[in-house]
């Protein structure tokens, strides 16, 4: 695997091979030197156009066990903007020496264009790019429904009827469209929830099952219900009425939360609008699996960044 | 004394095969076996013979962004492409909005040489919707304009277009308006559909095309003016177009080369070299567009030749440009989207080409076409052959070509200007020679085409 | 030249007999003992092991596996390696002898690997190399402590080990590398 740009180009068995490989990197949390030599004497730079502490840090936690060097570049704004420019920036970090790029920008497409572009030869993973993907959340994702699921017998295991509702603003969301691809190849079902004015254009071509009623959602008793973020420009940009009304007809609250099965998750990719989208009880119950998604995270990157590093394939 | 110049054994447009002798900057003689002499002798042996070239459509940067054309670059890069005219659109820098800008401009185009520049002037001053611009003083300046376009820009306000539309009726005028709500389209990367959903691009909705046509036509029927619509790019506003003219609105529509061919597919890699403005569309689409073309609801092809720097569209796709260069492959893109499908022959190219825009901007010289007494514009072309385009068959200064390293027919291999060669062989003729040529035109007499 | 069998089924299980004897002698009794095997077959041979020193002794002896991928020196010169599960046994390493199986042992950075490896793990109290071939060859001062058989050979000769666990069949052959 050369890059890591997005989760629609995954085919079953390399994700599954990720998360295989990411249980592995779990287990070394739970060492006493929880340090693998594999990428040591390797550069990973983390490229972040936009402001992001959790991603980075887990993407520089997973690096420094693997005992890789990390650079942290953050470079506020897009060429657009007088800043330097992304491929100004990619021709620095070539010069550097940097062996995997990580980057996370606010444009959708910038990971492939800075992938195709060859002003740098190494190893390119999306780590978010505008509303299109955020390839190692889906991931992550995955692997905390696999490993509720199946525990200590994941490995080699796909979601093979599993049920995931995805609810929010599935319109401006990368995290959506991550998890729509890799679920369903993974064999789970999809389906959204959200108001129509928070649905893409031409959602009824996408692999997923769409409601607007979330009670009637929750009724059918899905595995696992994942709530995205509201973000607060999109409440002034005329999506919906306001926060009261979003929160009251689509929000996670404690009588939806009694309406789930014990054993079902709730799952929020950060951070949260406690409150909003998701209240404190559903976020603190024990079907949230929020911490978990972080620790998951790290295994996963650990993974990611291994495959992608490690033998000719970090080369070209 | 300028230039005598003999083809020998072209073919028309209609498939005749004929000599074509040029005199003092005009066609002399038409037919088989002419005996004259000649300064310079054509072999037309396998070449059509296409008048001039008019483009309606082209951006050439001067004055204000010579870094991404100049109108001796542009001139160029339309020579070329078998372009003996062009009408360049006012969003330089000073906009032109005044008598000035339009005459240096035009005045530029005339000391080059390669092509006869048409400046457009804008409908509003400045670009900026708010008011309109010294429409009059365009008109009755040297460059006599005709047409008005604030195109990049939307004449957005209804009731802005509706007295830009009956002003216009004063000097004979057209308004040349590029359809696109402005508040539907904030941000807008693409065409929006299930495409622009997948690759997390803001979308560009057709609605936002074709509630501005259909706004125009219906405001042109009741004032009773003329509208020209810019880059027609959905199947939706062909429908709202061919309904307009079934009233008998006086509307004209025109249609890119990279309309006609490409579609939104091509940006799902990104790569900004197909992000253009209106933006490719659907297939649906380019099957409604060639039809409309073909059928006459869509008068002519034009460009939008829209050269920019390289770092504007070297760097991801939402903080790239929009635009694409197209005076170069212009032939050769119509010839392998309509020509070679079969829905248009040369003699619809000449007429959707040169004869048709050439009128709706009321530009002399070109309603006969290549006929004796016409003045000489015209161009050879070898629709035989097929070449991998690349950077090295572009003549203008931008490079943000969408078909680099695709296969296309064709090849301009002569042009004349006015009487003056342009183009020969392939290749341009130097700058000197030509803005010469131009002068001894003028000095001659001959007629401003 | 075709493939020449070196063990049948009968003298694979003699060689581990043998072993198990062997590591019991030298460990006086079966205290202590950890076995882990380096995948894959590794693995299977540990868990031999751990059951022939059981019924020898009469006592139940942990085993596991310890994958090695993370620590191999050619990570960077051949295609990526996927890693197979480490499971280190209840009680796990500290202060324990470690005894590491392996199939063969060639140059000896398998096992060089695998030293890395427990020593990100924790920190037995002695370590110890059961290998059912020694092929010779040896890049690096790793010397086993257990051998179920000296098998010369030249370095472009193969040695294929195949055990019923994975393979379906058993024996361990040599024979001279096409490629």
């Amino acid at each position: 695997m050369k890059h890591l740009l997005s989760t629609r180009d995954l085919s079953r068995d390399e994700a599954i091979t990720i998360l295989d490989v990411a249980e592995d990197m779990a287990e070394v949390a739970d060492r006493e030197v929880r340090k693998l030599p594999a990428l040591r004497g390797k550069t990973v730079v983390n490229l972040f156009f936009e402001d992001s502490t959790r991603t980075r840090i887990s993407f520089e936690a997973a690096a420094k066990r693997l005992s890789a060097d990390v650079i942290n570049f953050s470079a506020k704004g897009s060429s657009v903007s007088k800043g330097e420019s992304l491929k100004d920036t990619a021709q620095t970090l070539a010069a550097i020496g940097a062996d995997a790029v990580v980057i996370r920008h606010g444009s959708s497409g910038a990971p492939r264009v800075l992938a195709d572009s060859g002003w740098i030869d190494a190893p390119v993973i999306n780590a978010g790019d505008g509303t299109h993907e955020h390839p190692t959340q889906a991931l992550l994702d995955a692997f905390t429904i696999r490993r509720r699921i199946h525990g200590s017998e994941s490995r080699g295991r796909d979601l093979d009827g599993v049920s995931v509702t995805i609810v929010g603003d599935i319109l401006h969301s990368r995290v959506a469209r991550s998890n729509t691809w890799l679920l369903t190849t993974l064999g789970a079902s999809v389906t959204f929830v959200a108001p129509a004015t928070l649905l893409p254009i031409g959602v009824e071509n996408w692999p997923v099952a769409v409601l607007y009623d979330l009670d009637l959602a929750l009724a059918a008793h899905p595995d696992v219900v994942m709530m995205l973020r509201i973000q607060g420009e999109r409440m002034h940009a005329a999506y919906f009425p306001n926060a009261r009304e979003y929160s009251r007809i689509w929000g996670l609250d404690d009588a939806r939360l009694a309406l789930l099965a014990a054993d079902s998750m709730v799952m929020h990719p950060g951070p949260m609008n406690r409150g909003l989208e998701i209240s404190a009880g559903a976020a603190d119950s024990p079907r949230s699996t929020v911490l978990e998604q972080v620790a998951n995270g790290v295994s996963i990157r650990m993974a990611v960044l291994y495959l992608t590093l490690s033998g000719e394939g970090g080369k070209q | 004394m300028t230039e005598t110049i003999l083809v020998r054994a072209a073919t028309l447009a209609d498939g005749t095969s004929t000599d074509i002798l040029v005199r003092n900057g005009r066609i002399a003689e038409l037919g088989r076996a002419i005996f004259a002499s000649a300064d310079r002798l054509i072999d037309g042996a396998g070449l059509i013979a296409l008048p001039g070239l008019v483009d309606l459509h082209t951006h050439l940067r001067e004055p204000g962004f010579e870094q991404s054309e100049t109108v001796l670059s542009g001139s160029r890069a339309a020579a070329i492409g078998g372009f003996t005219a062009v009408h360049a659109m006012a969003n330089t820098s000073p906009v032109a909005d005044t008598a000035g800008v339009v005459e240096q401009v035009m005045s530029l185009g005339d000391r080059h040489g390669y092509v006869t520049v048409r400046p457009v002037g804008a409908v509003t001053r400045g670009l900026e919707g708010q008011q309109l611009s010294e429409i009059g003083a365009m008109a009755n300046s040297r460059a006599r304009v005709r047409m008005f376009s604030d195109d990049g820009k939307c004449v957005s306000d209804p009731l802005l277009m509706r007295h830009a539309l009956e002003y216009v009726k004063t000097f004979g005028g057209v308004i040349a308006q590029h359809a696109q709500e402005p508040r539907l389209t904030e941000g807008a990367q693409m065409n929006e559909g299930t495409l622009s959903g997948e690759l997390g691009l803001a979308g560009w909705p057709a609605v936002a095309e074709e509630a501005i046509i259909a706004r125009d036509v219906l405001l042109a029927q009741h004032v009773g003016a003329r509208l020209h619509v810019c880059h027609l790019s959905t199947a939706g506003s062909v429908e709202v177009v061919r309904w307009a003219k079934a009233r008998g609105i006086d509307v004209t529509a025109e249609v890119t080369p990279h309309h006609l061919l490409l579609t939104e597919q091509l940006a799902a890699s990104y790569d900004s070299r197909y992000k253009v403005n209106p933006p490719l569309r659907r297939d649906e689409d380019v099957r409604a567009v060639r039809e409309g073309l073909a059928d006459g609801t869509i008068d002519i092809v034009a460009t939008d030749h829209a050269p920019h720097p390289v770092e504007a569209k070297d760097c991801e796709w939402a903080a790239a440009a929009f635009g694409m260069v197209g005076l170069e492959s212009a032939l050769s893109v119509v010839q392998a989207s309509v020509v070679d499908t079969g829905l248009l022959d040369w003699a619809d190219v000449a007429r959707v080409f040169s004869r048709t825009p050439a009128a709706i901007g009321q530009l002399d010289g070109y309603d006969r076409g290549i006929a004796v007494g016409a003045p000489a514009s015209f161009t050879l072309y070898d629709p035989s052959v097929s070449r991998v385009f690349e950077t090295t068959q572009l003549r203008g200064k931008g490079i943000n070509s969408p078909y680099l390293s695709t296969t296309l027919p064709g090849r301009v291999v002569t042009t004349v200007h006015r009487g003056h060669a342009t183009v020969l062989d392939g290749e341009l003729v130097d700058a000197e020679t030509v803005a010469a040529a131009a002068r001894a035109l003028d000095q001659a007499g001959a007629d401003h085409g | 030249m075709p493939a020449r069998t070196v063990l049948q089924q009968a003298d694979i299980t003699r060689a581990l007999t043998r072993i198990s004897h062997e590591i019991l002698e030298s460990n006086r009794g079966p205290d202590n003992l950890v076995i882990l095997g380096i995948p894959t077959r590794g693995v299977v041979l540990a868990s031999r092991i751990g059951a022939l020193l059981a019924g020898i002794s009469g006592t139940p002896v942990p085993t596991g596996a310890l994958d090695v991928t993370m620590y191999r020196d050619d990570l960077g010169r051949n295609p990526t390696r996927v890693p197979s599960p480490t499971q280190m046994p209840v009680g796990g390493i500290d202060g324990k002898t470690v005894v590491l199986v392996d199939d063969v042992l060639y140059s000896g950075r398998t096992i060089r690997a695998a030293l890395d490896a427990l020593g990100g793990i924790g920190r037995p109290a002695i370590v110890r190399l059961a290998t059912l071939i020694d092929r010779g060859h040896r890049e690096l001062p790793i010397r086993p402590d257990f051998v179920g058989k000296n098998l010369p050979s030249a370095q472009n000769e193969r040695i294929n080990v195949h055990l019923e666990e994975i393979d379906g069949d058993e024996f361990v052959t040599i024979e001279e590398a096409t490629a």
